[in-house]
Parts: structure tokens; C-alpha cells; sequence
């Protein structure tokens, strides 16, 4: 046996056995034997003994165990693609042209989205992947926080990278039942913020009167930016047992606050906010019926007084802008639409709207309306300002920017957005139909659904190339009723070149159909493995 | 035809992919699209038509058992992106692949495989030992003389360098660089002994393993000594220990132990590599017996290894294990089924157990870095450090997960599924750590890989 230590070795072999000898008694080996390999002899006895000898240390405090996820598991072949979904993603999302496979990637918010309507709860195992895709892209994380539930956000506790998940999380923690005062009470007084505004929107969707009281009851307490957050909030559900509230908010320290409250009450027609404004702006707007045909008249104001900066009209415009005109816009914008039709003449919307304006105000009163269309949602403006489908874009009655139109459609009913884009496109092609397309619900309806293939195929039979309209071409791979594949199978032959046409584009757009009907193909077969196969067993606890 | 035949998935598919760029082209041709005529035929059999730019389609056909590829494709890739995506669209269930009549085209390479499988296999129980033995065993026996003294040789130029090291001291060789242990390396080549070739590259490392290096040095270097000294008197070894010296020091042991049948579990597949060579290892339990068995399958740089098992089903199988003591390497023998759904770990037991059985296998094996173990009822505890810890479920003891398993998403997903409750963990425990490599949980029947 030994007794020499092995951190007597160790610093031995650290100085070297010249410099320090190992101390006496290390195994002897017969005389005139090197020090160094005596040392070596003894370190290895003591290496594989303390390996042979390894005792378990003691456990560090046990973490609290994840909260139970009752929802249902997956479907086998739903999990197997949602790990096939999450593993094309390490892909390059941009590997060049792409060929007639479909892009998967693409693919995951669709499918995160029809599993949360199923309820499901995600795969344990696909977390990590999960909460690495949402935090590579924040379109997703909405949805695949939902997907993710309770283990998601425990997990997330654990790892840096994910602690995104652990803001504005929704359904992440179990929200106590909005009637039982004391939890809500407790839970508003203490948890997190993302935890508060859940439980503001619960209380509310329960119960308004008692979520108006509890946000008074701290407000003045609350930092500014927290304040906007939970006004923002209010959103949903707004109706005019908010107004008292915003009302008082309008006086609000912070100036982001009291433009969203004054943005939030122009929401509420029937509010006394929304009657002075209709005060305001009708002193600005006129009727002249002197001349041979009805005019509108416009006189801006020449103040931004005291009252309008309290009901939150931003005094100063931006670079480039006269005030007049900036005061104008801001009153027109946030009075209520129901004001117009009797100040000018008990004329429909459709009627106002083509009314000329005198004095070039045209421009900017029909842009006021549209945002005021917007945020009132009010359809029928909407339908005047977008106006028939099939005219031009740029002699359109009320805007031409596409961004605006896109939201004035948003607020049009589904079929009838669906019909007017359909028709749109059937007019006007595709070149200016992607952001329109946006804010059509999926599935495309039959109608739009035609009028983007019947679209392409003509712009396949002009010759040009298909990545000319590649952005389209992915909405329709997203958008389009996968019942449609079929119907689409035909487009996918290589045509005979027509005469001018761009070479090879033929056999491109024969790709790019391809890629369209498997990629329909694909969502008809992930929508149906996600459907439920038998009762679900009783989750295990 | 059992059509219960597992199908993979489509980690399992990837994994198969020479590099990355095969690995994107592969998922882009998982999907019906391009796809035609294709089936399988449930005993592992999966073929298709990929629609290229050609105007013939490129006919693929996977013999997933093997799994051996072909292709009518020119790449040079192996397995080719159409392989690969059709394995996928075949791992998804996908409609072109639902087929299950066999075409003549591909019948006729099955055909040439089952063939030279047959004859092969006659070969292989004509002689044991290797081909060489059998043209002139004189001269087999004078070129393993002649290797053996050059290693003799080896072993006793890496003593005197041991020696000049432990003289001058450890410290000095931080200061040496790599550089001193590369070239030893390179004389250790050169004596035909890479398996102490592979152990002084490593001990080049240390010294920039980070703090507590001078510790592992010796060790390793005490290690080293023990081998070089052991392979010097291997003569007056008793047998097993003998051979599995023989192994250390990169001599391979033919697999010529007694078959084992039973059904296999394929508990963990995992690749490692040096930039040169890709190792491949496939940890076996066998259901009856209990034994582990390793399978070592090696892919040059850019190809994958060519063994790939599925983790998660079982086989019927031979495997023939390697001789020497402490020794888990095994070859695999015949297929008796297409391979199966698992449906519960293997046994395990506690980490002290663990441990405790890593300590026993180092009287056969002093050498050995880890032993695989199942551990039962543990949970997955981080500490503040950034480490991990495997912990029994009542709180009492605990092992660290190895350092080098800390960084891999595997870790993330292993507390992922455990959720802060007990799940069963299997692993290669040793003195570094526990290395987890696949788990199992109570509340889904998957396997879940870690690897």
C-alpha cells in the first residue's frame, strides 16, 4: 500500500520529479528505476481506485415539477409531422430558386394554429424545437406559446435564450376563476405583468364593471408604459362602459397614454368625446349648394386650442405638413361617421364620398375618413372608400395607397372582402394584389381562389416569369382550399412556348404549379391528421 | 409481408444525410410533389419515382434493414437527396409511397442484393479468421510479428517521453504546446499503434481543457503509462485482459465470440468526429438476456456511416460480440425480423447503482471512460452553475451530467420531458459524468433520442 497522497503526486508531477521528488513509500520498484515512472506506477493505482471508488454526490434542491396539461396528446402522424415541420426548419430559408417541393417552414403557423383550435397539447419532447422556432421568428410565438402551454413556460424558466416565452405568455400560468375576488386581487396585486394583463382581459370578458375597478384601483401607481399597455388592452371588448375611464385617462400624465385614450374613445360614437369632435369637425366641413352641383367646403381650423389638445389633437404636424391641414385630418379622423350623412345633406356614405370638394381638399378629407372608417369599423364607409372594384386603382374615390385600402377591406365581412379582391384582380391582374390578398380570411373563398389561379395562368400564357410573382405564388400555396389541388393538377404540364415568351419560362412555371399543388396537397393531408382519431385517453399525471 | 414494419421518423431520416446540403435537398424532396409509383413493402422495403429535370424520373429504391441505397440519379452522394426524401415522404405516410406491389425495376436490384447477401454470408462461415490467414499463415504470422515489435517499439519511445514529461514537469508542458504531443502522435502512427496514437492526442488537449487540467493530465498520463507497461508484458497477461489490451493499443479484435441471439433494443445512436473519420455507435440491449452490446460503424469524411437503426425498435438478431474483457463492441449478425416498435426501457436502477457497475466493469477494463447504464425514477435538476444533475426522485443522491453533453439541445429536451418529474434515462456513466442519450417518460410511449 500507499501513503503517499494524491495531491502530493499531483504536485510532483506538476514541478517535476527533478525539482520534487514524490515523498517516500511510493510503490519501490527496483532499485535505480527512474522517479518519474514510479510517480506514473502510483498515479495510475490512484486513478482507476478513485474511478472504481465514485460515490454519487448529494442532489441539488429538486425543481417544481411542471403544472398538469390536460389538453389531448397529438394524433402519432400529427407529431410526426410537426417534428418533420420542426426539422426543415434548420434549413436555409433562402437556398436559392426554389424547386417544386414545398417550403415546410412556411407550413408551421398553419399548423400551430389548426392544432390550438384542436386544443391539443404539444409533445414534450418538441419543445426545445418549438421554443427555438418561436424565438427565431416572433410571427410564431403567439401561437406556439399557446401550443407550448404550461411545460413550455416552466421550460422556459430554465434557458436564457427562451425568456421571450416569459413575456405576454398567454394562457402560460393558470389564471385564477375572475369570480373569486381574492385570488384576482392577490394575483393583480402581485404576479407578473404579463400575468396581470391576462388576468385583466379574463376579469373583463367576465365581468367589465369589476376590471374598470380593479385597473382604477392602481393606475396611479402604475409606470407609464405599463399604463399604455393596459389601455391598449382594453381594446377588446371596448364598449362605452369604458368611456368614464378614458375619459379621465385623457388627462393622463403621459402624453402616449391620452392619445390612446382619445384614440380608444373616438372608437365610441355615442361617447361626449366623439360629440365634441363632431362638434369640431362640423364647423370645419360644409355643404355649398349655391353653385350648379353640391360641393363640399372645407374651412381648417386656424387653432389648436386647449380643448382639442385635451381630447389628445397633437399640436405640432410633422416636418412637411401644414398644421392646418394636420388639426383638419386629426378631427375629421377621430369625429364619428354617423356626423356626415345629415351635415351634408342625408346623403349615403357612397353619395359623400363622390361629392366633389372644393379648394383641393379632396386628398386630404377622403384620407381622414378612411382612417376614421378604420378605426370606427364602420363597413358601409369602408365600401364607399374602397368603391367598385373594377376602377382604377389611382381614380379610386377614396385612397389609392394599398396599405389603406388593405385595411378598409379588413373590415368588410369575409365573403364580400373575398369578392371584392376576386373581382379586383379579375380587372386589374396581380401586380398590385399581394397586399390586398393579406387581409383575405383562409382558405381563399371559391371565387378569389379562381380569379388568383385564373390570374397566373394568364400571366404564365404572356410569357413572363414565374418568380415575377413568386410573392403571390406563396399566398396561394398558404391561402388557397386545398380541395382546389385537383382542379390545379392540369396547370402543371410543361406548355408549349408561345411566341415571345421568355425562355424556358414554361418549364418554371410548370414548377412552380407543382409546388402549388403539393404544397395543397400537403395542408389537406396535415389538416387531416390533426383531426381526432378516437376519444382521447385520460392524460396520465 | 408483416406490415407492422416501423416506419422512422424524420430525425431518424436526416440523420442518414452526408452533410448538410444533401440534408436540405433531401427535405425538399419529402413531399409528394415530384413523387410517383413508389410503395414499400413492409418488410423494410421502400421504392418511388422522383420527377427530375430529366425526362425520365429517377428510380430509387431503400432497403431500409440494411440500409443500403440505389439510385438512377448521377450524384455522388450517399445516400442521394432521392433516397433521402423518399425515406422522408415514406417516414410521413405520404400518398405516393402507399403502394405495395414491387415494380420490376426494383425487384431486380433486391434480387442482385439478396444474391450476394446469400453469398456473402457463405463466406463468411468458410473462415473465421482473416482472409490473409488463409493464403499463407507464415507470412500472416510474420507481419503480426513485425507490427507487434513496432508497437514494442512505440510503447517503449511514449515511456521515455512519459518519463522526460514527469521529470521536468507537468507545468512545462503547457508552456510546450501542442505541437510536442502532435508529432508523438505521429510516432505512434507510424509504430501502428493508433489506439496510443488517440490517447496522446487527447493528452494534448487537456492542457487547454480549462481549470483542474493538471489533475487530468496526470491521470490520463498514469493511464497511458499503465497501457504502455501492460502491452510490454501483454505476454504474461491472463487472456481476456490480454486481448483487450491488444485492443487499447489499436489492434482489432476479430468478432469471434459466440453469437447471442435475442431481441435488440436499439437504445442510442450517435455520431462523433475527428474531421477525418466519422464513428458511428449503436447501443444494444438485449430484451432476454440483458446484455449490451456497441456497434461501431465508421463513414470517411462526408458519408455518413452506413449502419443506421432506428432508436426506439427492436430487433431479432445475432450479434457477435469482440473478444476482451470489459469489452461491449459486437458485430451484427443475421436479422431474423424487420425490426419492431419498442415498448418499455430496459430496466435500470438508481445512479449509486450506476455508478457502481461503472466500477465493477474497470477490473476487466481499467481503461474504460464510461459504462452504459439505465437509470430509473431520476429528474433532470439544473444547477446555478449552468450544469445539470441526474437526481434520484427521493432528493437523495445524485450524478453530473458530463460537461461535454451540457451544450447539446439533447439536454433540453431530456428536461423537456421530464417536466420536474422521475423519468427512466439511458446513458454512458463514468468518471467524467453522465452522458444521457435517450429517455422515456410515463406519460407518452415515445422513445425520445437525446443524441
Amino acid at each position: 500500500m500507499t501513503t503517499t497522497t494524491w495531491e502530493d503526486l499531483v504536485t510532483s508531477a506538476l514541478l517535476g520529479t527533478d525539482r520534487r521528488p514524490p515523498a517516500a513509500g511510493a510503490p519501490a520498484r527496483s532499485a535505480g528505476e527512474d522517479a518519474p515512472l514510479a510517480l506514473l506506477d502510483a498515479a495510475a493505482l490512484h486513478t482507476v481506485r478513485r474511478r472504481a471508488g465514485l460515490l454519487p454526490g448529494p442532489a441539488a434542491a429538486l425543481p417544481e415539477p411542471a403544472p398538469d396539461d390536460e389538453r389531448p396528446v397529438l394524433p402519432e402522424p400529427a407529431r410526426r409531422r410537426l417534428a418533420h415541420l420542426l426539422a426543415d426548419r434548420s434549413g436555409s430559408p433562402s437556398g436559392g430558386r426554389r424547386g417544386a417541393a414545398p417550403d415546410l417552414t412556411e407550413l408551421l403557423p398553419q399548423w400551430l394554429s389548426a392544432a390550438n383550435a384542436h386544443g391539443y397539447r404539444a409533445p414534450a419532447s418538441v419543445l426545445p424545437a418549438l421554443l427555438d422556432a418561436a424565438r427565431a421568428r416572433t410571427d410564431l410565438r403567439p401561437a406556439a406559446l399557446t401550443f407550448a402551454g404550461p411545460r413550455g413556460l416552466w421550460l422556459a424558466r430554465l434557458n436564457p435564450e427562451w425568456r421571450f416565452a416569459l413575456r405576454g405568455a398567454p394562457g402560460g400560468t393558470a389564471l385564477p376563476d375572475p369570480a373569486d375576488a381574492e385570488a384576482v386581487r392577490d394575483l393583480w396585486d402581485e404576479g407578473l405583468f404579463a400575468e396581470r394583463v391576462a388576468l385583466l382581459g379574463a376579469v373583463r370578458a367576465h365581468d367589465p364593471d369589476t376590471a374598470a375597478a380593479l385597473l382604477a384601483s392602481t393606475w396611479s401607481t402604475e409606470r407609464a408604459e405599463d399604463r399604455l399597455m393596459f389601455l391598449d388592452s382594453l381594446r377588446t371588448g371596448l364598449s362605452d362602459a369604458d368611456e368614464p375611464f378614458l375619459e379621465q385617462a385623457l388627462t393622463d400624465r403621459s402624453r402616449n397614454v391620452r392619445s390612446t385614450a382619445a384614440e380608444l374613445l373616438s372608437a365610441l360614437p355615442r361617447s361626449a368625446f366623439a360629440r365634441r369632435m363632431a362638434a369640431r369637425a362640423a364647423t370645419c366641413v360644409g355643404l355649398d349648394r349655391t353653385g350648379p352641383e353640391a360641393t363640399v367646403t372645407v374651412e381648417a381650423p386656424h387653432e389648436c386650442d386647449a380643448g382639442m389638445q385635451r381630447d389628445g389633437v397633437q399640436p405640432d404636424p410633422p416636418p412637411g405638413r401644414g398644421e392646418r391641414s394636420w388639426w383638419l385630418g386629426q378631427l375629421v379622423e377621430a369625429a364619428p361617421l354617423t356626423v356626415w350623412p345629415a351635415r351634408l345633406g342625408g346623403r349615403t356614405p357612397t353619395d359623400i364620398v363622390a361629392l366633389p370638394v372644393a379648394d383641393d381638399w379632396g386628398d386630404e378629407l377622403h384620407a381622414a375618413w378612411c382612417r376614421a372608417a378604420v378605426r370606427q369599423r364602420d363597413p358601409d364607409w369602408a365600401r364607399a372608400l374602397l368603391g367598385p372594384p373594377k376602377t382604377p386603382p389611382a381614380t379610386g374615390p377614396g385612397t389609392s395607397s394599398l396599405a389603406e385600402r388593405s385595411k378598409l377591406l379588413s373590415i368588410l365581412p369575409d365573403a364580400e372582402r373575398a369578392l371584392w379582391v376576386a373581382d379586383f384582380i379579375a380587372a386589374h391582374g396581380l401586380s398590385e394584389a399581394f397586399q390586398l390578398l393579406g387581409v383575405c380570411a383562409v382558405p381563399w373563398a371559391e371565387p378569389l381562389g379562381r380569379a388568383v389561379v385564373d390570374a397566373l395562368d394568364i400571366a404564365r400564357d404572356a410569357g413572363s416569369y414565374p418568380w415575377s410573382f413568386s410573392g403571390v405564388m406563396g399566398l396561394a400555396e398558404r391561402c388557397l382550399d386545398p380541395g382546389q389541388a385537383d382542379r390545379l393538377e392540369v396547370l402543371t404540364a410543361v406548355p408549349d412556348e408561345p411566341e415571345g415568351a421568355s425562355p424556358g419560362a414554361g418549364g418554371y412555371w410548370s414548377e412552380a404549379f407543382q409546388r402549388l399543388v403539393a404544397t395543397l396537397r400537403l395542408r389537406a393531408a396535415m389538416h387531416a391528421e390533426l383531426l381526432p382519431v378516437a376519444p382521447p385517453p385520460p392524460p396520465c399525471t | 409481408m408483416n406490415q407492422q414494419g416501423v416506419r422512422w421518423t424524420a430525425e431518424q431520416v436526416l440523420a442518414l444525410a452526408p452533410d448538410d446540403a444533401s440534408r436540405r435537398a433531401g427535405s425538399r424532396l419529402g413531399a409528394a410533389g415530384p413523387w410517383s409509383g413508389g410503395g414499400s413493402d413492409g418488410s423494410g422495403v421502400v421504392w418511388g419515382l422522383c420527377k427530375g429535370s430529366g425526362s425520365t424520373p429517377y428510380r430509387t429504391v431503400v432497403d431500409t434493414t440494411g440500409p443500403a441505397y440505389t439510385c438512377s440519379c448521377p450524384s455522388r452522394k450517399f445516400p442521394c437527396k432521392h433516397a433521402l426524401g423518399l425515406l422522408l415522404l415514406w417516414a410521413a405516410d405520404g400518398e405516393p409511397v402507399r403502394g405495395s406491389e414491387v415494380p420490376d425495376w426494383a425487384e431486380q436490384w433486391l434480387a442482385g442484393r439478396r444474391a450476394r447477401a446469400a453469398g456473402g454470408g457463405n463466406g463468411r462461415t468458410g473462415d473465421g479468421g482473416p482472409p490473409a490467414a488463409s493464403a499463407d499463415p507464415r507470412a500472416a504470422r510474420r507481419r503480426a510479428e513485425q507490427r507487434a515489435a513496432r508497437i514494442t517499439a512505440g510503447a517503449e519511445e511514449l515511456e521515455q517521453r512519459l518519463a522526460d514529461l514527469l521529470r521536468g514537469g507537468l507545468a512545462a508542458a503547457d508552456r510546450a504546446g501542442y505541437g510536442l504531443w502532435e508529432e508523438t502522435a505521429a510516432r505512434m502512427v507510424d509504430a501502428q499503434a493508433p489506439g496510443l496514437a488517440g490517447r496522446v492526442r487527447e493528452l494534448g488537449a487537456i492542457p487547454g481543457s480549462g481549470p483542474g487540467w493538471p489533475v487530468r493530465l496526470l491521470e490520463e498520463c498514469a493511464l497511458t503509462h499503465l497501457l504502455d507497461r501492460a502491452w510490454l508484458d501483454v505476454e504474461r497477461l491472463p487472456e481476456p485482459l490480454a486481448a483487450t489490451v491488444r485492443t487499447r493499443v489499436g489492434l482489432t479484435a476479430p468478432a469471434d465470440g459466440p453469437a447471442v441471439r435475442d431481441h435488440w433494443s436499439v437504445l442510442a445512436q450517435y455520431d462523433t468526429s475527428d474531421g477525418k473519420l466519422t464513428t458511428r455507435r449503436v447501443w444494444l440491449h438485449g430484451r432476454g438476456t440483458g446484455r449490451a452490446a456497441l456497434l461501431l460503424s465508421f463513414g470517411a469524411a462526408g458519408r455518413a456511416p452506413g449502419l443506421a437503426l432506428p432508436v426506439g425498435v427492436v430487433i431479432d438478431a445475432e450479434v457477435r460480440p469482440h473478444a476482451g474483457a470489459g469489452q461491449l463492441r459486437a458485430e451484427l449478425g443475421e436479422q431474423f425480423s424487420v425490426p419492431v416498435p419498442d415498448t418499455e426501457p430496459p430496466a435500470g436502477g438508481t445512479v449509486a447503482r450506476a455508478l457502481a457497475a461503472y466500477g465493477t466493469a474497470l477490473r476487466d477494463d481499467p481503461w474504460l471512460d464510461s459504462w452504459p447504464a439505465t437509470l430509473t425514477g431520476v429528474i433532470p435538476v439544473p444547477s446555478q452553475d449552468g450544469g445539470w444533475q441526474l437526481a434520484d426522485a427521493d432528493g437523495g443522491s445524485a450524478l453530473p451530467v458530463a460537461t461535454a453533453a451540457l451544450g447539446r439541445p439533447g439536454l433540453w429536451r431530456l428536461a423537456a420531458l421530464s417536466g420536474g418529474r422521475p423519468v427512466t434515462v439511458f446513458g454512458e456513466c463514468g468518471h467524467r459524468g453522465f452522458t444521457p442519450l435517450t429517455a422515456w417518460s410515463a406519460d407518452t410511449p415515445e422513445t425520445v433520442p437525446l443524441t
